[in-house]
């Protein structure tokens, strides 16, 4: 039989399987009566988001934003990283290239090869959820591509305090907004690669990055349900 | 060769004490961790309702929100196949590895593929699959079979992985420390991941709104394979569209703690189509029936396709923890598997229509339950349509058969008094010739089941009736 | 109050000792018993092993012998819950509008004992006096189907004399399972020794239950294992008193 005729045969079966059914043009709604924001201060906001992210066994420090380079710094000092890989876009100020090797993913984009070779990457990131201690990369601003948070065995990222939401539907409402306009690969990073599969017994690092730092920057508070502060 | 039946082969999975030692002590630790995570949500029940009714509005407009899907993702620079069964499915991916004109592909966990034994079908085109998944790679360096949704390798301890990994990828000074054997499969995988051009996928969700596919994982081999390959292969099962991205809020909170017991998963990977300078520059989604439709047309056990392949339900189920993931003979073990295999597999395959029997309808399943699938009330349905099938072509076989002459002649007695209380002198006379002092040790065919470890009393003369007729 | 016992086939025939204690319990209380003789059995064990066809007489025959009732009682957890959950189900197999409206009407007038007691009659001291170690096995479909919760144990606490203790593990089920336990007969019996472990942790020489059922599989499993542990139907418990176990009931 023709492949093309698949689809039809597909869509024929799911309609007859589905007789009994009464169709209509307004199907009820769906009862969402979970929470859709939480009601937690900002400040309270980011401590449980540094709190859950270190559960995950990643390091966490919060800073001023003026001292961000100085901690992003430090993580690459602590681990002897050399060659670090910087996302596109984010605001280094030039403060890598006296101690570190940098290497760059514009305007030529860097092969598996020299990502492989390099010892941490440094990213901002899109969002936070403080109660899953979430990160989201969507690829935006100061983010690179996904291979770039990827391969480096050594994840230093940025989260803006005030880019910390509570609870997942926020993040998720939020994403909403972007992707219908941009569709870029989206991933939630909680805590390094880890697994389980060997008598259950956790093991960080598989092959994600092994070691992720977390650097909250203190800005403009969090967010949790004021529309006010979301940029 | 006849797949035996449940019953057939649990005895020798029960008797396995390691086997059941590693399964009872995986699916306790989970089951525990599961509790805590889930208990500290102020809104679970709310989250399984909506998970509920949004999956039910999936699965009866099922037709409509593939076309959308099938829409979203072309429109994203993706493209759509669509396959009846697993040989179809298997035949797109062959062709699609051969054009790109490569030998090898690197998988990530997709129980979706293993029900289709897609690595069998790429082998015998020729073309390697390799699991990267550190317990899958485990099971399929073994050439065994995964016995759990979640830790496929949980039957499997350090030792035996440890000299496994030795024979078969050449790493003879290994230690049996998890740590130590975690990274050489990194080592192992990582020049693989780095040259891949082909990458096969599985999917838990697929967004009809904006043609958005999810791959929920731990370890980063789903991140590898969906993001350094050329080439993105993805299966999924037509029952794993969801209608919009707002969705995703409540599965992306259900899922988590549902499965591996944790508050998010390490990393979850979102795609649309394709994207310019980041990942594979093509992308294929294939949409499988392959017997999902027959479920569908069950008004029964329909529901059974409201499955996020979570696998709580194998952690807090009593018959799964004794017997293992094995003794199922199928991809999907426990109770979710008991009600799945046999709809999918349709009422000829007799060892799948030993699996609705496989439980004690005990209720554990549908209490955790992430979508609220009542599994007991579906095991109940599926054995139901196992009995009409077989009195519609077992002949007078089956009517002959103890269990169903049994069930034949107590129907008749309770349906009249005078029946009904002659059954009962019948019964208590029976039972008299087995009686070895005031005690019932060893009863004969069907029945002998129950006495290979249990005693019986014997039936007391005065029946309760007979007592209040006295008393009156 | 006027209530009618529905005692289940497998009591009236194996465990008559339980329909007993459920009538003295109810009249101590005060309460009229009423017990129709044309009743037998629910269905559950055919409904529940794929015999769905062969439930729908007993359940019409449920009706004709129960419709009339205002209060009916079963000491049987699992027979409630069949008729609670899965009656109304092959009601609308027949299609049959009549008996679906008689089926919904019914449901909410049937109790298990402990249900009838806490929830209906708002007792929860019985006046009952029972001095043995007791621990208790909330079955499946008391625990999970019917939900009568924490009802059996209210009861147990006020008994005078009772020395309850805590059963480790106590909501995984014991592996009976009805037509389960002959059929995966292995399974049925693993489960079965985990139970009895913990029983045996306990150092009970009672386990009680809101089933008869699930007590003869563990029962059973004492017995042959020669174990001093005896099952014990929650019923018997509550009716026990000072007087009537000096008296030898």
């Amino acid at each position: 039989m023709n492949r093309s005729d698949s689809k039809s045969i597909i869509l024929e079966r799911i309609r007859q399987a589905l007789d009994d059914v009464q169709q209509t043009d307004h199907p009820k709604a769906i009862d969402r009566n979970y929470r859709m924001q939480s009601d937690m201060p900002d400040d309270e906001c980011i401590s449980l988001f540094a709190e859950r992210v270190r559960e995950y066994k990643a390091e966490v420090k919060i800073v001023d934003r003026a001292d961000e380079m100085g901690a992003v710094l430090e993580s690459l000092r602590s681990r002897n990283a050399r060659r670090v890989v910087l996302a596109p876009g984010f605001p280094d100020k030039g403060l890598l290239e006296d101690e570190f090797t940098v290497v760059k993913d514009e305007p030529v984009p860097l092969s598996n090869k020299a990502l492989d070779e390099c010892d941490a990457v440094v990213t901002s990131s899109f969002l936070g959820i403080a109660e899953t201690g979430t990160i989201i990369l969507n690829g935006s601003e100061g983010q690179g591509r996904r291979a770039l948070s990827l391969i480096p065995d050594f994840h230093v990222c940025v989260v803006p305090s005030n880019r910390i939401r509570g609870i997942v539907p926020e993040a998720i409402e939020e994403l909403n907004n972007v992707i219908k306009k941009n569709p870029a690969p989206i991933t939630f990073i909680s805590g390094p690669s880890a697994t389980s599969d060997i008598e259950l017994n956790r093991v960080e690092g598989v092959h994600g990055p092994r070691t992720l730092h977390v650097i909250i920057s203190m800005g403009a508070g969090a967010c949790t349900g004021n529309i006010s502060c979301r940029t | 060769m006849n797949t035996p039946t449940f019953e057939q082969t649990a005895k020798q999975y029960i008797e396995n004490d390691q086997l059941r030692r590693n399964i009872g002590f995986a699916t306790k630790t989970i089951r525990e961790k599961r509790k805590t995570v889930v208990e500290e949500m102020p809104d679970w029940e709310e989250l399984r309702e909506a998970g509920q009714q949004i999956k039910d509005r999936v699965v009866k407009n099922l037709d409509s929100y593939l076309l959308q899907l099938e829409e979203s993702v072309q429109r994203a620079g993706g493209h759509v196949h669509w396959a009846r069964d697993g040989e179809e499915a298997n035949q797109i991916i062959i062709d699609l590895v051969k054009d790109k004109g490569v030998s090898e592909v690197v998988k990530v966990k997709s129980i979706t593929t293993d029900e289709i034994k897609l690595n069998d079908a790429l082998q015998q085109a020729g073309i390697d699959a390799l699991e990267t998944d550190l317990a899958e790679l485990i099971v399929q360096l073994a050439n065994d079979e995964p016995s759990h949704i979640l830790v496929p390798a949980i039957h499997k301890n350090r030792t035996e992985i440890k000299e496994l990994f030795s024979s078969a990828i050449g790493l003879p000074d290994l230690s049996d420390s998890p740590e130590e054997l975690t990274n050489a499969a990194r080592l192992y995988l990582r020049k693989k991941f780095l040259n891949a051009k082909v990458g096969i996928s599985g999917g838990n969700f697929a967004v009809a709104e904006t043609g958005t596919i999810s791959v929920v994982e731990s370890e980063g081999n789903g991140r590898m394979c969906i993001t350094m390959p050329e080439m993105l292969i993805s299966v999924l099962g037509i029952e794993k569209v969801i209608p919009t991205w707002q969705d995703l809020e409540v599965f992306m909170q259900l899922l988590p703690r549902s499965s591996t017991a944790e508050r998010m998963n390490p990393y979850t990977n979102f795609w649309t189509g394709v994207s310019e300078n980041d990942g594979p520059k093509e992308f294929h989604l294939i949409l499988l029936d392959n017997g999902r439709t027959r479920v569908l047309s069950d008004p029964g056990g329909r529901d059974t396709l409201h499955c996020i392949r979570c696998s709580a339900c194998l952690n807090v189920c009593p018959v799964y923890e004794r017997t293992g993931g094995h003794a199922y003979h199928s991809v999907y073990p426990g109770p979710i598997g008991a009600i799945l295999t046999p709809q999918l597999r349709g009422p000829e395959d007799k060892s799948a229509a030993s699996l609705p029997y496989a439980s004690s309808l005990c209720g554990a399943c549908y209490e955790v339950c992430p979508v609220k699938i009542n599994i007991p009330e579906i095991l109940v349905h599926l054995r139901g349509k196992v009995v009409s099938h077989q009195k519609e072509t077992g002949g007078w076989r089956a009517k002959i058969q103890p269990e169903h002459a049994g069930m034949y002649m107590m129907a008749r007695a309770f349906q009249s008094r005078s029946r009904y209380e002659g059954a009962q002198k019948l019964a208590r006379g029976g039972m008299k010739l087995f009686e070895r002092d005031g005690m019932v040790s060893k009863l004969p065919g069907y029945l002998s089941g129950w006495t290979s470890a249990r005693d019986l009393k014997p039936i007391p003369n005065e029946s309760f009736r007979d007592w209040w007729r006295t008393r009156q | 109050m006027k209530i009618t016992l529905f005692i289940t086939c497998f009591n009236d025939t194996l465990f008559p000792e339980t329909g007993k204690a459920v009538v003295y319990l109810l009249e101590r209380l005060g309460h009229t018993v009423e017990f129709p003789l044309e009743q037998t059995c629910c269905g559950q064990m055919h409904y529940n092993t794929g015999y769905q066809e062969e439930a729908i007489p007993l359940v019409q025959r449920f009706i004709k012998v129960f419709g009339d009732a205002e209060v009916i009682v079963a000491p049987s957890a699992s027979c409630v819950a069949m008729i609670h959950e899965f009656y109304p189900k092959i009601a609308r197999l027949t299609g049959d509008s009549q008996l679906i409206s008689q089926v919904e009407s019914i449901k909410n007038r049937v109790f298990e004992l402990s249900q009838l007691l806490v929830y209906k009659l708002k007792v929860e001291d019985v006046g009952a006096w029972y001095p043995h170690r007791v621990t208790y096995h909330p079955t499946c479909h008391s625990l999970r189907m019917l939900k009568i919760g924490d009802a059996p144990l209210r009861l147990l606490r006020n008994v005078r004399g009772i020395d309850l203790v805590e059963l480790p593990q106590s909501e995984e089920c014991c592996g009976f399972g009805g037509t389960f336990s002959i059929k995966n007969a292995d399974t049925s019996i693993a489960m079965l020794q985990d139970k009895i472990h913990h029983i045996n942790e306990t150092g009970a020489t009672v386990c009680s239950a809101a089933d008869n059922s699930c007590l003869m599989h563990i029962g059973g499993g004492l017995s042959r294992q020669e174990r001093e542990t005896r099952p014990v139907h929650l019923a018997e418990i509550l009716a026990s008193t000072e007087e009537t176990a000096t008296s030898g009931l």
